[in-house]
């Protein structure tokens, strides 16, 4: 979906050494659900939230907010959680919400999955046109 | 509780719970299909009821648009860090609490639906 003007650093829409954990867990384990099991040093660092994750968070607020009501925050988190487990472990925070707010909407009936892809292929070549670099990389459905 | 609904009045129970301040109660140990608010390294686990937080909208129900009725009672159980974890290593006083939902919780001798 993210036809984001390519960034270097920390505000890439993916970082490419994250790795994929391995589950130690039971059948009906979600893939979200990694309490308890060794993986190392939590990652602490900070950084900056770039625009596009600033936008993110105030697109879910207002869908799920009153006036709105798209849908519940549950749906989110139900959304993420049924992420494989190699797209939950390689994207970022945002990332995860991103994708989950637009396959939302869609599953809401707001807009369309075609819209959507007609409307990021509009935008992409805006950028190209304004001789920026774009993403080839699209998420998954 | 965060992210209650704001429907749910807090600490307003229309239904009874089950559960009481100072009950022994066993989380259940069984796999959920969907969003699912009970971790796993709890499933299956003993612990006490130290509060009752209210009655919400079932999470499990809104994660599909669906209303989340009937609302459900949510407590917060306290485990001992030992039952927890097989090679644990700190204090045997060391406790986790957790707010878990009343179809989480059975009487410790209970079988998991």
């Amino acid at each position: 979906m993210m036809a984001a003007v390519q960034r270097p650093g920390p505000n890439a829409m993916t970082t490419p050494e994250r790795q994929t954990l391995k589950r130690d867990g039971g059948k009906g384990r979600a893939v979200h659900d990694v309490g308890g099991l060794e993986f190392g040093a939590i990652d602490r660092s900070e950084h900056d939230l770039a625009l596009w994750e600033k936008r993110t968070d105030a697109i879910l607020i207002l869908l799920v907010g009153p006036k709105k009501g798209a849908f519940k925050i549950d749906a989110m988190r139900r959304v993420i959680e049924d992420y494989g487990q190699q797209d939950y472990d390689r994207t970022e925070y945002y990332e995860k919400w991103i994708r989950a707010v637009r396959n939302l909407i869609v599953e809401q009936e707001i807009v369309t999955a075609k819209e959507i892809d007609e409307r990021m292929a509009e935008v992409a070549k805006r950028h190209v046109k304004a001789g920026r670099k774009v993403s080839k990389a699209k998420i998954a459905w | 509780m965060s992210q209650a609904s704001p429907k749910a009045v807090f600490g307003a129970l229309k239904t009874k719970p089950r559960f009481k301040v100072g009950d022994t109660v066993r989380v259940d140990q069984r796999a959920a299909l969907g969003h699912c608010r009970t971790p796993w390294y709890l499933r299956g686990k003993p612990g006490v009821v130290v509060a009752i937080h209210g009655a919400y909208h079932d999470p499990e129900r809104l994660a599909y648009h669906r209303p989340g009725l009937p609302e459900q009672v949510l407590y917060k159980v306290r485990f001992r860090q030992q039952d927890l974890w097989p090679r644990y290593q700190g204090l045997e006083t060391d406790r986790l609490e957790a707010d878990i939902y009343e179809y989480w919780l059975g009487e410790p001798k209970e079988k998991s639906r």
